[in-house]
């Protein structure tokens, strides 16, 4: 069964707060990673490892760095179910 | 012109205390950290000892989660000691260019580092986190601390197995002298509760196996000794020149006179008495003080059969018979063995007992081994009155000794 994209957000909110302790509510599509929600690069590439594990999808490396908005990553999760 | 060292600020987590004073407290009531593990590897990997000294507070019950994530349980420990440490020190205010680190760890990020073996063949490389080096290094604590305490005079580390922690105090001690710093973080940590590790002592016969009483089978110089028993935690000293803490008013526990580190050159495991002799031989010379002044040890003393009857053969030969008088601690018996912890942990509570003038009991001793005729006992032993001079031992695998002395500080 596919997540719908209100289920991607709230599952990738879980992971951000977990890894950085920001609250769940600053979480938001339009939030920059790095310059809203001041994620690092380890923090980002541990957020990807757990979302890719949680939503059984493949994020390559080489398309995180098109990931810039929490929008974008609940996109690309989205449109990457099989 | 030497520099005189003092001790400002202690912290500290083990099986017997969250905290410093905790430890202290359950130490001298004779609290035993010595427990069955409740994990399910115990029994589905029918480890032969089923027991240990785990610490009394988990570290992920203290540290925000986004904080303890990010580091190993060993870095976790030191962090949570260390913030004790630095509050009791009365947060100083320090150039962050004259404050160090001197950190040790016996074994490092033993569990992050397996988890993470256990993950990749499980998962493969994709799951293994991006946090893995930086949380399995042994130099992670150190690092983490002087990124935690903004300690920019140096971040060092040192690995000499159960001797670390007193080696670090030593490198500290020297660092202070050759003016590198002004105040040092200072300790060590270990959380190597592990089944490869518990696997590898007994497969090497070096702990206690009374599954069945494992609050008294850490038992230092009782005859029917049989091992140690592996323990948790760290504890952190904040030392400092006495100019620097004068001039800040700060409180003073102790102050640090030496230290002596060698290495025997005999055995990977066993130990050299004459190594452990010349360690305390160095401590009272780079202290400037002579055997007959020493009123307390706390001995390395782990239980077991052999590294017990060295260690005495090292004191007599310093300090010669009067060893027999001075009253002598082994505080392993309460807290296990913390490994790459436990020379940090002793040597608060080598102060601690020169600055209460009690020397804190060795629990667990049934019959004392004739062949180690040292002044222990089940009770608290009183320093009587006086300058207090005592030394705190750790020697490691690897055939590495280290030495602290403490005294009583005197204005």
């Amino acid at each position: 069964m596919a997540f719908t994209n209100d289920e991607v957000l709230a599952g990738l909110s879980e992971l951000i707060t977990d890894e950085t302790g920001i609250d769940g509510s600053a979480v938001a599509l339009e939030k920059s990673f790095t310059d809203d929600l001041d994620i690092d690069s380890i923090s980002m590439m541990t957020i990807v490892v757990n979302a890719e594990e949680k939503f059984g999808v493949t994020i390559p490396d080489d398309e995180v760095k098109n990931l810039k908005t929490v929008g974008d990553a609940v996109n690309f999760i989205v449109a990457g179910q099989a | 012109m030497t520099k005189r060292i003092v001790v400002t600020g202690i912290g500290a987590t083990s099986a017997i205390g969250g905290t410093a004073p905790e430890n202290w407290t359950n130490l001298l009531a004779g609290m035993s950290g010595g427990r069955t593990l409740e994990h399910e590897w115990v029994e589905e990997l029918q480890l032969p000892v089923t027991f240990a000294a785990e610490a009394i507070v988990r570290p992920e019950e203290v540290l925000a989660r986004p904080v303890a994530k990010r580091l190993d349980p060993s870095s976790q420990f030191a962090l949570i000691a260390a913030m004790e440490a630095w509050e009791d020190a009365g947060s100083p205010d320090v150039d962050p260019e004259r404050l160090g680190v001197d950190f040790a760890t016996g074994i490092g990020g033993v569990w992050t580092l397996l988890d993470a073996w256990d993950t990749l063949r499980e998962k493969g490389p994709r799951r293994v986190m991006p946090m893995t080096v930086p949380m399995l290094m042994p130099n992670s604590a150190a690092g983490n601390l002087s990124l935690h305490f903004t300690a920019r005079a140096f971040a060092r580390t040192v690995a000499s197995a159960c001797a670390s922690s007193t080696e670090s105090l030593v490198n500290a001690y020297e660092h202070l002298q050759s003016g590198l710093a002004d105040v040092v973080i200072a300790g060590g940590t270990e959380s190597a509760i592990h089944p490869i590790t518990i696997a590898s002592f007994a497969s090497m016969q070096a702990l206690s196996r009374r599954n069945d009483d494992p609050a008294t089978a850490s038992r230092p110089y009782s005859e029917d000794r049989d091992g140690f028993v592996m323990g948790e935690g760290a504890a952190v000293l904040i030392l400092e020149t006495e100019e620097h803490a004068k001039a800040r008013g700060a409180k003073i526990y102790a102050e640090l006179v030496g230290g002596g580190v060698t290495a025997d050159a005999f055995h990977i495991t066993a130990n050299a008495p004459e190594g452990a002799a010349r360690a305390v031989t160095l401590a009272l010379e780079a202290a400037g003080r002579t055997p007959d002044e020493i009123t307390h040890i706390n001995a390395h003393a782990t239980s077991t059969p052999v590294g017990d009857p060295n260690e005495y053969a090292a004191l007599k030969s310093v300090i010669g018979d009067r060893v027999h008088d001075i009253p002598v601690s082994a505080t392993k018996a309460s807290t296990g063995h913390l490994l790459g912890g436990t020379g940090a942990l002793e040597a608060i509570f080598t102060i601690l007992a020169i600055q209460n003038r009690v020397a804190p009991p060795t629990i667990n001793l049934t019959t004392q081994d004739p062949d180690i005729p040292l002044l222990v006992s089940g009770d608290a032993q009183p320093l009587g009155e006086g300058p207090q001079l005592a030394i705190s031992n750790s020697f490691g695998f690897g055939g590495h000794n280290a030495v602290a002395a403490f005294a009583s500080y005197e204005d």
